[in-house]
């Protein structure tokens, strides 16, 4: 599995609080699951107040919140390979 | 509240970024006051908070054992960590998420947030899960937060 910061991740939102990033991934994708703490996404467990919802767009990619203590919290979108099957299979459709 | 611990119980102290000086100095004597009580104290952090730490701390006399917060957080997610008791400090946003996160995956435990800095009360009022709460706007000088958390422990005379 590769860490999140190796898979060159597009920053949507950056020092953003979880309720501006839950806010987002909700207007901007058809496509949301709801995750609780610590679901792992390739090495990242996430952070956040719970439920924390992800993002599928295209079918191949994830917006995900990734949070660092000094840095606050990005809204971050990868290439989610297997883990968007993943993440449709053990996501929630709700809140 | 007693501070004497159970046997074998286990204190997880979650530290946020260490720019806000406080941080550290209420984190030494945070980790003695556990250790005295009787708890068998894990520090997690970054790798700077982490060694600025061991470095204040030379003969360890506060500092227990240590582990990356990433890890830790991996490692609670999945269940190979337990703490009965779980502090948290708090001085941003990415706290108050960790202390939610902690909340999530130790529901258990007793959970002490200690929202600190500039901006406290305003970060303390995003709190709403359940746990005990201290909160000081504290920068540089820890005196007063560490009276809120004589309180909490019931270390105040």
């Amino acid at each position: 599995m590769a860490c999140i910061d190796e898979l060159d991740p597009e920053v949507l939102l950056r020092g953003a609080s979880f309720a501006e990033c839950r806010a987002l991934v909700e207007k901007r994708c058809r496509e949301v699951y709801y995750v609780d703490p610590g679901y792992a996404i390739f090495d990242t467990h996430i952070i956040g107040v719970p439920p924390i919802a992800v993002g599928v767009e295209e079918d191949t990619f994830i917006i995900l919140p990734y949070t660092k203590p000094c840095y606050g919290t990005f809204l971050i979108r990868v290439s989610g390979g297997e883990e968007v099957e993943r993440l449709r299979r053990k996501g929630r459709r709700r809140p | 509240m007693t501070t004497q611990a159970h046997k074998n119980e286990s204190a997880l102290l979650v530290f946020g970024c260490p720019e806000v000086p406080v941080q550290a100095a209420i984190g030494l004597y945070l980790a003695g006051r556990l250790g005295e009580g009787g708890y068998d104290v894990l520090s997690s952090g970054n790798p700077s908070v982490l060694v600025l730490l061991r470095v204040s701390d030379i003969k360890k006399h506060y500092i227990g054992r240590t582990i990356d917060l990433d890890r830790c957080i991996g490692e609670v997610a999945e269940g190979k960590r337990d703490a009965g008791l779980c502090v948290v400090f708090a001085h941003n946003d990415a706290g108050i998420s960790y202390a939610a996160s902690m909340r999530y995956l130790l529901p258990e435990a007793r959970l002490v947030v200690i929202v600190f800095g500039r901006n406290a009360e305003e970060l303390a009022a995003g709190v709403e899960f359940p746990c005990e709460k201290v909160v000081e706007k504290a920068v540089h000088n820890p005196g007063r937060l560490k009276k809120g958390i004589d309180e909490v422990f019931g270390w105040r005379a």
